[in-house]
């Protein structure tokens, strides 16, 4: 009866199951990619509309972390820190804890050496981007993948 | 008033780039995790730091909600001058602390 029901409408049971299952497959992938693109503006929000490029950031982070509730995290930069070129900002940037922003630093030709070190929070297993300023208006990050198999309180 | 621990050398020769590592007791509370009664505990955060050499300004950062309870900050700057360094912390309820530590440059 159910299959005369499926034929007399023009829908077979198959295309139904298939586009079903495609659905949920979208609803699954929608947080990831959303919160994804909400790093990005994030950043591109922090850069002012500026290029990122990958490079001269060291960012240290443990790529399996035990405990998100204290994660170490340490970022370098290849600056001189001279007056005329030298780095005025680092910032640490998300993609899954609840708001995209980790910290920011301003710094400048008075710390010596860019190196900021720090301890995050990390919910669960995701991308984290670290970004840095430069004088001459440049933007550099360097992006870590981590696992993380006890997540910090956060909800 | 809350505990701080801040490691910072007491000398230092002219020139020489010094590490400054500063943590201070604090809950940092996010604001979106529930409490026992399943209702969310406020957000109580320090939203600030920064540090002055002699009055001038040589790091500053924003603190959000991701930042580790007690948070800890390590940072450099250049020995220029005999003086004191203050670290001040800023945050959610008006919370608001400073501590200083003197440095005798050779």
């Amino acid at each position: 009866m159910a299959r005369d029901a499926a034929m007399k409408t023009g829908l077979p049971r198959r295309a139904l199951l298939q586009w079903g299952g495609a659905g949920l497959l979208a609803l699954q992938l929608r947080p990831a990619r959303a919160t994804a693109f909400e790093m990005q503006s994030a950043i591109a929000n922090y850069a002012g509309g500026a290029p990122v490029k990958p490079g001269k950031v060291t960012f240290d982070i443990p790529p399996l972390v035990e405990n998100g509730n204290g994660v170490p995290v340490a970022v370098r930069v290849d600056s001189p820190m001279t007056a005329a070129d030298h780095v005025t900002g680092i910032a640490i940037f998300n993609e899954r804890n609840p708001q995209r922003d980790v910290v920011r630093f301003s710094l400048g030709p008075r710390a010596g050496r860019a190196q900021v070190s720090t301890r995050i929070r990390l919910a669960t297993s995701q991308q984290l981007v670290a970004v840095a300023r430069l004088s001459d208006g440049t933007y550099w990050s360097h992006s870590v993948d981590v696992l993380v198999t006890l997540a910090a309180c956060l909800e | 008033m809350a505990r701080t621990l801040i490691t910072a050398p007491a000398s230092a020769k002219r020139g020489d780039v010094i590490e400054l590592r500063t943590l201070i007791a604090h809950p940092m509370e996010t604001g979106f995790r529930p409490g026992a009664d399943g209702l969310l505990l406020p957000r109580n955060l320090v939203t600030r730091f920064s540090c002055r050499y002699n009055g001038e300004l040589v790091f500053s950062a924003e603190l959000f909600a991701a930042v580790a309870a007690n948070p800890y900050l390590a940072f450099t700057t250049v020995a220029t001058e005999s003086g004191s360094l203050s670290f001040s912390w800023e945050g959610d309820h008006g919370f608001a602390q400073t501590e200083t530590v003197t440095l005798t440059v050779t």
